[in-house]
């Protein structure tokens, strides 16, 4: 610091006026898209939660099997609407590890139903690793072993049974091999179909782009519901269960797009302004070359984040047809063709669980929501 | 004088890095106008906003006192409610981007008529008396229309002007300026700034302008602070510092600031001329959907424009925004269909000539391998999901030349090219800064190795000591491979030093033509003089001439009865001397 004679001010450390031209301006953006988003993510508490959690989920899909005591069909005539048991670990002050006490059913000829005895002085403890009935391994690979089986004599109703005796625990493990699993698949027809029109829409814009700009404007003027109702009850009533399903999925993404579509379109409109897509054009790249490598890497962190917002509304779609009973149809298992067997009052408000099947569409629902937000909020790493 | 603010010790950072305005000190006296100078990244625009608070959330105040005179008030410390009563009212600010300090959906009118509301108790008939009478004084010719319109229907420079008049009405002790004129054309400009100074001096306000063009500094500044990285590197009275700067970095500010030259004599008129682009009576109309039944209107947005690039040489073409140069840069680069009757020939080398508007797909390759283009936004202009290496690649894959290794090769070597180290390939342009990302740019449209540049305004988005290495860059290159440019921009002294050959346009017209001595010369058209005047050079003794500007800055039709013309009825292009032509009147 130097005051100077004249009354002004100069700087006295030393300045070095040569410039190295290929140092790094900012080194906390030396780095791809995707690690600059994961850093912005990482900050996003519920996000990063929520997408641990779904993560877990979809790992666990397809060793469902595994975890779950009992098969999904699998009756236990004695025990309808068992409330749901408690396991315990202390038995009399004495730890003996995880047990249940038997129950037995006894006709309650009052209020005309099954009301279950527990014998607490019969402790049964859990078995691990144990044979029971035959399920398959992502869908394929057969296995009986189970992580958890009922001990002889007892049963193991986590979440209760329900009206035919099966467990509904079981069955929700069950459930969402097909209620999560149903949103990927909508959500990629969905996609395919709302990223090529609006793809060509946006680029190409003019006539092609009023055409689909009017074709989406009428596919959204349909009622939702009374058309998926349609559509599915359109569904041969003797397809199969997987044949049922794929065609619900597509349904349900064939009627998601139009809005995917409309966003395609318009990050597009902007993303054709951008210098680097006009460069890509004045170096003779064709328009498929220019929307595959300059724009669609460009937006494609938004098409995530908007598939993770759009994934529930599939999930609550499927579970409304079920729910309806024109979706999934038993012997399949989703959470929807479960609350199909809560669609009565009197049921639910005598057997409360057999609602359960709504907590795990609620979480899962909220996940993706949160996972989407937080997902959106980094999407733009290199702001501020 | 006693000082109105002084700040004092200013520490400003960002999380846990090294401040971003590193103990900075100054002190504004009152009714005198201090210039904060510094490119950007330099701290200047977080230093004035930190007088009003007004900084970025995640910016956290380290340190220093920011004191307003005469009860010398923290304005650091004091109250929310303490600092809304001085905003605005006591000091107040104008915005770099006219077009979006406006609200566009309150009349101009009661948007400036807010302030007083606010701060003076206003009635509304007081209000509209004193907002009326700051309209007039910011020169609205029709003030009653003003306060009835609304932002979209006044230009960029009328916005401004607008903008001052929200800022002056509650006749502030202290006006921030925050590059209240970079993104206004240099007529509009000189206007703006001389209209800051006639304010001043009436009201004897006191004026931080804060900018990165020391021309403007030396056009309306008593003291500077320069500065560079959050630190300030001199600080002084204007005079001083601009004729003889202490340091070195004011030394490298000054010497990179463009100049329009003093000439001697007129350039002599050039022979033989072998073009390698050629445009005949080109013409573009856009047609404007009116929507519903209503008949489209059409725009021109160019018409008449003959030009012919020389091989080897460049070509500059001038303009406002506005003005149509763009689009004939487009339509040079057929990315736009210019009107039936248009002609634009490409002259390859050795090859025949190409209709650049008539090719088919393959003959459309060959002349993009040898035509390429150089964007103004560096930020926009590469693409931020691809590796350097990959944008460089780019058009080499498009057009199938080389295999994986030969294109690696050639994309290293161009970047040897601009200056800049082959690890650049595997990073991402994020990483750079606009300078770095300019050069990239230029080596992205050398890879094809082409003869012919098309530059649109390759360094308006530049900082200026930036912008002059890219100028030595482009002229480098250009005298290295014989390449030929056509080269687009607003800024004549940035033309005056790489062009061969101007053309002044306005309004889709060329109305000047000749090369850069001759035209600095003897400039015979008023647009061309305004121009030329308008020009803010470092240097006191050239202050901008506002009456030149305002002639020639005018609308066609106020020019002087020579070269007046109306509407679609321009006068003809004639040549006044060899190879200098003028749109007037015979």
């Amino acid at each position: 610091m130097s005051m100077q004679p004249d009354g002004r001010y100069i700087d006295n450390a030393p300045y070095d006026p040569a410039i190295d031209l290929s140092a790094i301006d900012r080194e906390d953006m030396d780095a791809s898209n995707a690690r600059l988003v994961w850093r912005k993510f990482r900050r996003h508490r519920l996000g990063l939660i929520s997408g641990v959690f779904l993560a877990l989920c979809y790992i666990v899909l397809p060793f469902a099997g595994f975890i779950a005591p009992y098969t999904p069909n699998e009756r236990s005539a004695d025990f309808l609407y068992h409330p749901p048991q408690d396991i315990r670990f202390w038995h009399e002050g004495e730890f003996i590890g995880p047990y249940v006490y038997p129950t037995t059913a006894v006709a309650d000829l009052e209020n005309f139903r099954w009301s279950y005895d527990v014998d607490e002085t019969r402790p049964m403890p859990l078995q691990f690793f144990c044979q029971g009935s035959t399920y398959s391994i992502a869908g394929f690979i057969p296995s009986n072993t189970h992580l958890v089986c009922a001990p002889v004599g007892a049963t193991l109703f986590l979440w209760g049974s329900d009206r035919l005796g099966r467990d509904v625990f079981s069955r929700i493990l069950y459930g969402a091999q097909l209620s999560l699993t149903v949103g990927l698949i909508g959500i990629t027809v969905s996609f395919a179909l709302g990223i090529f029109f609006g793809a060509i829409a946006g680029y190409f814009g003019g006539a092609l782009d009023w055409t689909i700009q009017r074709a989406i404007e009428v596919l959204r003027s349909l009622p939702e519901l009374p058309l998926w109702l349609a559509l599915s009850a359109a569904v041969p009533s003797n397809w199969g269960p997987v044949a049922v399903f794929f065609i619900i999925s597509i349904i349900l993404g064939v009627l998601d797009w139009p809005g995917l579509a409309r966003a395609v379109r318009a990050k597009f409109l902007a993303l054709r302004e951008e210098e680097f897509v006009r460069a890509a054009e004045m170096m003779g790249a064709r328009p498929g070359r220019i929307i595959m490598r300059h724009m669609l890497p460009n937006f494609s962190s938004h098409l995530i984040a908007s598939a993770t917002l759009s994934i529930p509304a599939m999930i609550l779609g499927e579970t409304a047809l079920s729910f309806l009973g024109l979706g999934l149809r038993a012997p399949a298992v989703s959470w929807g063709v479960m609350l199909n067997d809560a669609q009565n009052l009197a049921s639910i408000e005598i057997y409360p669980w057999t609602a359960i099947p709504m907590l795990p569409i609620i979480v899962v629902v909220l996940a993706f929501n949160f996972l989407g937000d937080g997902l959106r909020d980094s999407l733009d790493p290199y702001k501020d | 004088m006693a000082p109105l603010i002084s700040v004092e010790d200013l520490t400003i950072g960002f999380g846990a890095s090294a401040p971003v305005v590193d103990g900075v000190s100054f002190e504004i006296p009152e009714g005198r106008t201090l210039a904060l100078v510094g490119e950007s990244g330099s701290g200047k625009t977080l230093t004035c906003r930190s007088i009003l608070r007004i900084l970025p959330g995640a910016a956290q105040l380290r340190s220093g006192k920011v004191l307003l005179a005469p009860e010398n008030k923290d304005l650091l410390k004091i109250s929310d409610r303490d600092i809304r009563d001085i905003r605005g009212n006591l000091i107040s600010m104008i915005f770099q981007e006219p077009m979006r300090s406006l609200s566009p959906l309150h009349g101009i009118g009661d948007q400036v008529s807010e302030v007083l509301c606010l701060h003076r108790d206003a009635g509304r008939r007081d209000a509209k008396r004193s907002v009326m009478d700051m309209f007039d004084r910011v020169g609205f010719a029709d003030p009653e229309r003003t306060y009835r319109s609304y932002p979209f229907e006044l230009s960029g420079g009328m916005r401004q002007r607008a903008m001052i008049a929200m800022a002056m009405v509650a006749r502030p002790r202290l006006l921030i300026a925050d590059e209240p004129t970079t993104a206004l054309d240099v007529t509009t400009q000189a206007q703006v700034l001389g209209l800051i100074k006639d304010l001043q001096r009436q009201t004897e306000m006191s004026v931080i302008l804060v900018t990165h063009d020391l021309g403007v500094v030396a056009n309306m500044a008593d003291d500077v602070v320069v500065m560079n990285r959050g630190r300030v590197m001199e600080a002084g009275p204007a005079a001083k510092v601009l004729s003889t700067p202490g340091h070195g970095y004011t030394r490298r500010l000054i010497a990179a600031a463009p100049l329009i030259p003093e000439v001697a004599k007129p350039a002599n008129a050039s022979g033989v001329a072998d073009p390698i682009l050629e445009m005949k009576s080109l013409r573009k109309t856009y047609k404007l959907r009116a929507g519903g039944w209503r008949k489209a209107t059409s725009v021109t947005a160019c018409r008449d424009i003959n030009l012919s690039l020389v091989r080897g040489q460049t070509l500059a073409i001038v303009g406002e925004s506005g003005s149509g140069k763009s689009t004939c840069a487009r339509i040079a680069l057929g990315a736009e269909v210019p009107d039936e009757g248009s002609e634009v020939w490409f002259h390859g080398k050795g090859a025949d000539p190409l209709p650049v508007h008539d090719l088919a797909r393959t003959e459309r390759l060959r002349f993009q391998r040898q035509a390429q283009m150089v964007f103004q936004d560096p930020y926009s202009s590469l693409s931020p999901r691809m590796r350097i290496g990959a944008t460089l690649t780019e058009p080499l894959e498009i057009h199938g030349i080389g295999d994986k290794q030969t294109r690696k090769e050639i994309a290293a070597e161009r970047l040897k090219w601009v200056g800049l180290h082959k690890d650049m390939l595997s990073r991402y342009p994020h990483a750079f800064s606009g300078g770095q990302r300019q050069r990239l740019s230029i080596a992205r449209a050398l890879t094809l190795d082409p003869q012919l540049l098309i530059c649109d305004e390759p360094t308006s988005a530049l900082d200026v000591s930036v912008q002059d290495q890219i100028l030595d860059l482009l002229e480098g290159i250009r005298d290295r491979m014989g390449l030929s440019y056509l080269f687009i921009s607003h800024d004549l002294a940035v033309v005056s030093r790489i062009a061969d050959e101007v053309a002044v346009m306005r309004q889709g017209v060329i109305v000047e033509q000749a090369p850069p001595d001759t035209l600095f010369y003897d400039p015979q058209h008023p647009y061309t003089k305004a121009l030329i005047a308008a020009q803010p050079e470092p240097d006191i003794a050239r202050p901008i001439d506002l009456a030149l500007v305002a002639q020639g800055a005018g609308a066609p039709s106020s020019w002087p009865e020579m070269f007046r013309f109306d509407g679609q009825s321009a006068p003809d292009l004639r040549e006044t001397s060899p190879g200098h032509k003028v749109r007037c009147h015979a």
